[in-house]
């Protein structure tokens, strides 16, 4: 069998194994670099430029980026074999946006099928959906963020509007070739009422096979990393949505559609 | 089918839980004077029968009570948490620390003026009598060189009683001291008067009878207590209670047990009298879930009992385990912090036909420790591919409420690694664990777990030395450190030091096993120990089935770490000498010394003056070590150690799934476990490695210099097999695989592994969920135990001021999971205040 994949390369910004909380059990994360929206409240600013850049963690340079082939990022992958055996995990792409580097996401996806271990990926779906298609053989779970259902909204702060990705929400629901979960993360000034979310919910609940939306609420701990970036932090003085507000959306999702709503991850 | 519905604790757990823990511990005069005045009447006389007729007198004097709201009874002094002495083994330390004891820092306790005075009067019978002493004499010289180098010690049993094992509480629950005094009997009855064992025979069962006898004696005392109280009192439910309390102990342990009540009442006695007969600590109760469970089922089945009573009586068990108490020496009460007696009690596992033996009892266990909130029990938990897994669902939220138990248990490698020991398949599969970690078939064996500590750490300086030690020969001569060419050169002579010191450390522990048979054989505990009675010897004189003697090794991620340096650094890349090395670690790598270091370097370049000819007085020493503490190194050279440092940091450490360096420590490990297993004891065993340091590797390391993995002299070295604290940077996973690597199954004494997780990384079902699959990863590895502290916000702000001992700490940040040392400072803090929202108690 030709394994040529296995050598594709791709930017990573960090692997992070023991993560308990992105898709089932105990997974490993690769960060791809590399993203096409710009959305304020993004945790993960260092994710948001393909180029390698240095940010400033703790006082120290550090640099962030890297390009590896398929073969080492599965090297790391592989050693954490047995805790997903024990826990239905394995392996979850995460960004950035994985699609944009749609070679290497497909080849990472690929080799960890052929380790018999469970992929999810978390991504917006912005990509031609002929890219996106590529991706659902090897693909166990989508997690997929849809943040607004107002084209104009969501480009004023995400920097693009929403119609490719909702479209691609339609198309993967109909494939049927993937379990497709759909993420919200609530922003308070942005998406953080009731109408709103319920909008986006119904969106869901309407997809064929979708069964389950995750909220997850705004937090305000990437501000050290805009500050590393030498980057104005956005959000500004924003809170968390406290708990109570949270499972007031939740009942109110879980009411007036069939969705299983979970808050978090 | 199992019940495992928790069921709520009563008001009498919290009653009895504070008044334990009302005031300080103290120590009484009653035993040593009592077992003093036996021995003056029983001069002349087999030391077995004395024994036992001291063991008798102490049972039938000794000052009882029955605590407030007990329904459990039997305490071994009158002050809460108190303890006893035992002249017998050792007493001169306690007299030297008569005026420190109460304010030491590690476990202190309260001694009146009168005790003080009492114990001077009974101890100075003891002079020239303890097995501490005789030990000593039976030792070879280089063995005492070598203790007093600090490179190992047996202090463990040669200051105190050996303990460390599980009876057949089982037999006694069935049989009672009545049945077994008449298997004595019987055996007697045997005796031939030709027999060539006639004498010692006959001697060891009548020994086994009058233990029996006293037993009985003694709960009797407690019957009459309790109809006295009754008479009393006024509560006409605690009057009720006392009465009940009579009754049983009328019964039991004299007759096997009829009622669940008799049945934990007769364990207490158990494991109260084991304590009083010797000071060994580790007795552990073993597989409680399991031998009381036919009582349990008879009295639930036939309606005279309620799951509530159940667990109120298995809780009030569990705050009498707290009662018992145990004073050591300052250094000792270092290495065994926190008034710990690790009485180990185990639950799930497998039966001895290979099933799941999960049951009702073993929720309850673990609902116990929920319930009572202390150290003791040591609880544990067997795990095995066909574990129930709610019952480790169960054992998790314990994990998570932050009291560090329980200690899980891998009966995949255990009962293998036990086989390999010579264990029938039956017996290892139902095998307990003594103590820290140490595996054991109940009721057959004679573990002598937790032998002594040895620190790896080190013969690895002797090499650097050549054998000295403060300006002396400590060890063997292994040449001229820079002489060696190769890694390969250098590796042989640590194994050659290695080697040495495990022999001389076979010989200290040797000669201390025969000072216990020789002056304190232990007829009492001997009788619920197959094959005492049959073989008519006591467990000290060989007559358990299996015969062990497991001591303990720790600073394997030093000695990795180092080693890889060494490979690294000086041979591979030749970024520095050997002779830069060894002196980086004179120095302590620039970073300065305290007086003792100081006057450890004096001496140890004086021995070396000493060794090339030059004669040097104690003055030229006092010059030195002023000289070494007011040392100012060059400038130059300060930056040179501490760019030294900075490379051997930048290497890869043991503890991050780097096969490289992992199997290094695979190989340490074996330098330790290999040629102890070729060791045999006096009692027709042989000897079995552990790696585990109980908290050891805190006083002892404060006795090691710099090593070549960047530590500095006198901090604290690895524990266990666990990586060296802060250097596993990769997560919880990678640092299991790399544990996972070493070979566990060879160090059959037992292997700890200690791991920090913070609460919210357990957080919900689901948290659980994964931190089962966490240690069942682990486990599927073949790792052979697992314990974890789930840290609170003292932890982290101490983990902010210190973040190089804490870079494995997983904490919950938002979504997701991350190394807390890792995150900004001001997310720290965030997390910090989360924490104390949290999981304020």
């Amino acid at each position: 069998m030709n394994k040529d994949y296995l050598d594709v390369v791709g930017r990573i910004f960090d692997i992070q194994r023991y993560s308990i909380h992105d898709g089932t059990g105990i997974r490993t994360i690769v960060f791809l670099k590399g993203c096409a929206l710009r959305c304020r409240w993004c945790c993960n600013p260092e994710s948001q430029e393909h180029a390698i850049e240095t940010m400033m963690v703790n006082g120290k340079p550090k640099v962030v980026g890297k390009d590896v082939t398929v073969r080492e990022v599965m090297e790391t992958v592989r050693r954490d074999m047995p805790y997903y055996n024990r826990s239905g995990g394995g392996l979850t792409l995460s960004g950035g946006e994985s699609l944009l580097q749609p070679d290497f996401a497909e080849a990472l996806l690929r080799a960890a099928k052929d380790m018999q271990v469970n992929t999810a990926m978390e991504s917006m779906g912005f990509a031609r959906y002929e890219v996106i298609e590529r991706l659902l053989p090897s693909l166990d779970t989508y997690l997929m963020d849809i943040k607004h259902m107002d084209a104009r909204k969501h480009a004023m702060y995400t920097g693009r509007e929403n119609t490719l990705m909702l479209e691609n929400a339609r198309k993967i629901a109909q494939s049927h070739m993937t379990e497709l979960i759909i993420r919200v993360p609530v922003i308070p000034g942005f998406n953080d009422t009731e109408q709103e979310l319920l909008d986006i919910a119904q969106f869901a609940a309407a997809l064929p096979g979708v069964r389950q939306i995750h909220i997850l609420p705004y937090h305000s701990f990437g501000r050290g990393k805009y500050e590393g970036l030498g980057r104005e932090y956005p959000m500004g003085d924003v809170r968390t949505p406290d708990d109570d507000k949270m499972r007031k959306y939740l009942e109110a999702i879980e009411h007036k559609t069939s969705l299983r709503c979970q808050i978090g991850g | 089918m199992y019940d495992s519905t928790p069921v709520q604790k009563t008001d009498r757990i919290p009653k009895l839980v504070k008044n334990l823990y009302a005031k300080m511990p103290e120590i009484e005069a009653a035993r040593a004077e009592l077992i003093t005045e036996s021995y003056r009447q029983t001069e002349g006389e087999p030391v077995m029968t004395r024994r036992a007729r001291a063991f008798a007198h102490i049972l039938e004097n000794i000052p009882i009570i029955i605590r407030e709201g007990e329904l459990i009874v039997g305490s071994t002094t009158i002050a809460p948490r108190g303890c006893q002495t035992y002249p017998e083994f050792s007493y001169e330390w306690l007299e030297e620390e008569f005026d420190t004891v109460e304010h030491r820092a590690a476990d202190p306790f309260y001694i009146s003026e009168d005790t003080k005075q009492r114990l001077l009067k009974v101890n100075r019978y003891w002079r020239g009598k303890t097995t501490s002493e005789l030990a000593a004499s039976y030792m070879a010289p280089e063995t005492i060189r070598a203790m007093k180098h600090n490179v190992f010690t047996p202090g463990n049993y040669f200051y105190n009683g050996v303990g460390h094992i599980t009876v057949q509480y089982d037999k006694v629950l069935r049989i009672g001291y009545a049945g077994i005094r008449k298997e004595a009997e019987e055996e007697l009855r045997h005796c031939q008067f030709g027999d060539a064992d006639y004498a010692s025979k006959r001697i060891f069962l009548e020994a086994v009878i009058l233990s029996c006898d006293a037993a009985v004696t003694y709960a009797r005392r407690y019957a009459r207590l309790a109809e006295k109280m009754s008479g009393e009192e006024k509560d006409p439910h605690r009057k009720e209670e006392l009465l009940r309390i009579a009754r049983t102990c009328d019964r039991v342990p004299e007759q096997g047990a009829e009622s669940f009540q008799e049945a934990c009442q007769s364990f207490w006695f158990v494991q109260q009298l084991l304590q009083i007969e010797s000071s060994g600590h580790s007795i552990s109760p073993g597989r409680f879930d399991q031998y009381m469970y036919p009582y349990y089922r008879k009295d639930m089945d036939a309606g005279r009992l309620t799951r509530e009573y159940a667990q109120e009586l298995i809780d009030c068990i569990w705050v009498k385990l707290n009662d018992l108490n145990k004073c050591r020496d300052a250094v000792s009460a270092e290495g065994f912090a926190g008034y710990s007696l690790f009485q180990n009690l185990i639950v799930g596992g497998q039966t001895v036909d290979g099933r799941d033996a999960t049951n009702d009892l073993s929720f309850m266990c673990i609902d116990a420790s929920k319930h009572v909130f202390l150290p003791q029990p040591s609880l544990s938990i067997r795990v095995w591919n066909g574990s129930d897994q709610n019952l480790l669902l169960r054992a998790a939220e314990l994990t998570r409420m932050g009291i560090g138990l329980p200690a899980y248990y891998n009966d995949e490698i255990i009962i293998p690694a036990l086989v390999n020991r010579g264990l029938t398949l039956e017996d290892a599969r139902d095998y307990d664990i003594i103590g820290c970690v140490e595996p054991q078939k109940a009721g057959k064996t004679d573990g002598w777990h937790d032998a002594a500590f040895y620190n790896m750490c080190r013969p690895l300086e002797f090499v650097f030395s050549n054998g000295y030690d403060k300006g002396e020969l400590a060890s063997i001569q292994t040449g001229d450190v820079e002489s060696f060419r190769t890694f390969e050169e250098f590796y042989e002579a640590y194994q050659k030091q290695m080697n040495y010191n495990i022999s001389l450390l076979v010989n200290a522990d040797n000669a201390i096993d025969m000072a216990h048979r020789v002056l304190c054989p232990l007829p009492f505990e001997s009788c619920m120990v197959d094959d005492c009675i049959k073989r008519g010897k006591a467990v000290q004189e060989g007559g358990a089935v299996y015969n062990f003697t497991g001591p303990q090794g720790f600073g394997i991620a030093n000695v990795a770490d180092s080693l890889y340096t060494v490979k690294k650094l000086v041979y591979e890349k030749q970024k520095i000498t050997m002779g830069e090395l060894r002196r980086a670690l004179e120095m302590n790598f620039g970073q300065g010394f305290d007086a003792d270091t100081a006057q450890e370097v004096a001496l140890q370049v004086a021995g070396r003056l000493e060794e090339a000819g030059q004669e040097v007085t104690p003055d030229i020493v006092g010059m030195a070590v002023e000289q070494v503490l007011t040392m100012e190194l060059p400038a130059e050279e300060k930056a040179r150690y501490e760019q030294i440092r900075e490379w051997i940091d930048e290497l890869p450490k043991f503890g991050n799934d780097i096969d490289e360096v992992d199997l290094l420590a695979k190989d340490a490990a074996y330098t330790y476990t290999r040629p102890m297993e070729t060791y045999q004891n006096p009692r027709g065993g042989i000897f079995q490695a552990g790696l585990y340091p109980v908290s050891a590797n805190v006083p002892l390391g404060r006795q090691t210099g710099a090593t070549p993995d960047g530590r500095l002299a006198h901090m604290p070295v690895a524990d266990g097999v666990s990586p060296s604290a802060g250097k596993d940077v990769k997560g919880p996973t990678a640092a299991c695989n790399s544990v996972a690597k070493l070979d566990h199954g060879i160090a059959s004494n037992g292997t700890l592994f200690n791991m920090k997780m913070h609460p919210s990384a357990m957080e919900g079902q689901r948290g659980l969920e994964n931190f089962v699959s966490l240690v069942r990863g682990y486990f599927d590895q073949k790792g052979m135990h697992m314990q974890f502290n789930v840290v609170d916000r003292q932890t982290l702000l101490d983990a902010q001021k210190h973040p190089e001992k804490y870079s494995g700490l997983v904490v919950r940040v938002a979504g997701y999971s991350a190394l807390f040392t890792t995150l900004s400072k001001s997310l720290q803090d965030d997390i910090i205040r989360r924490t104390e929202q949290g999981f304020g108690r």
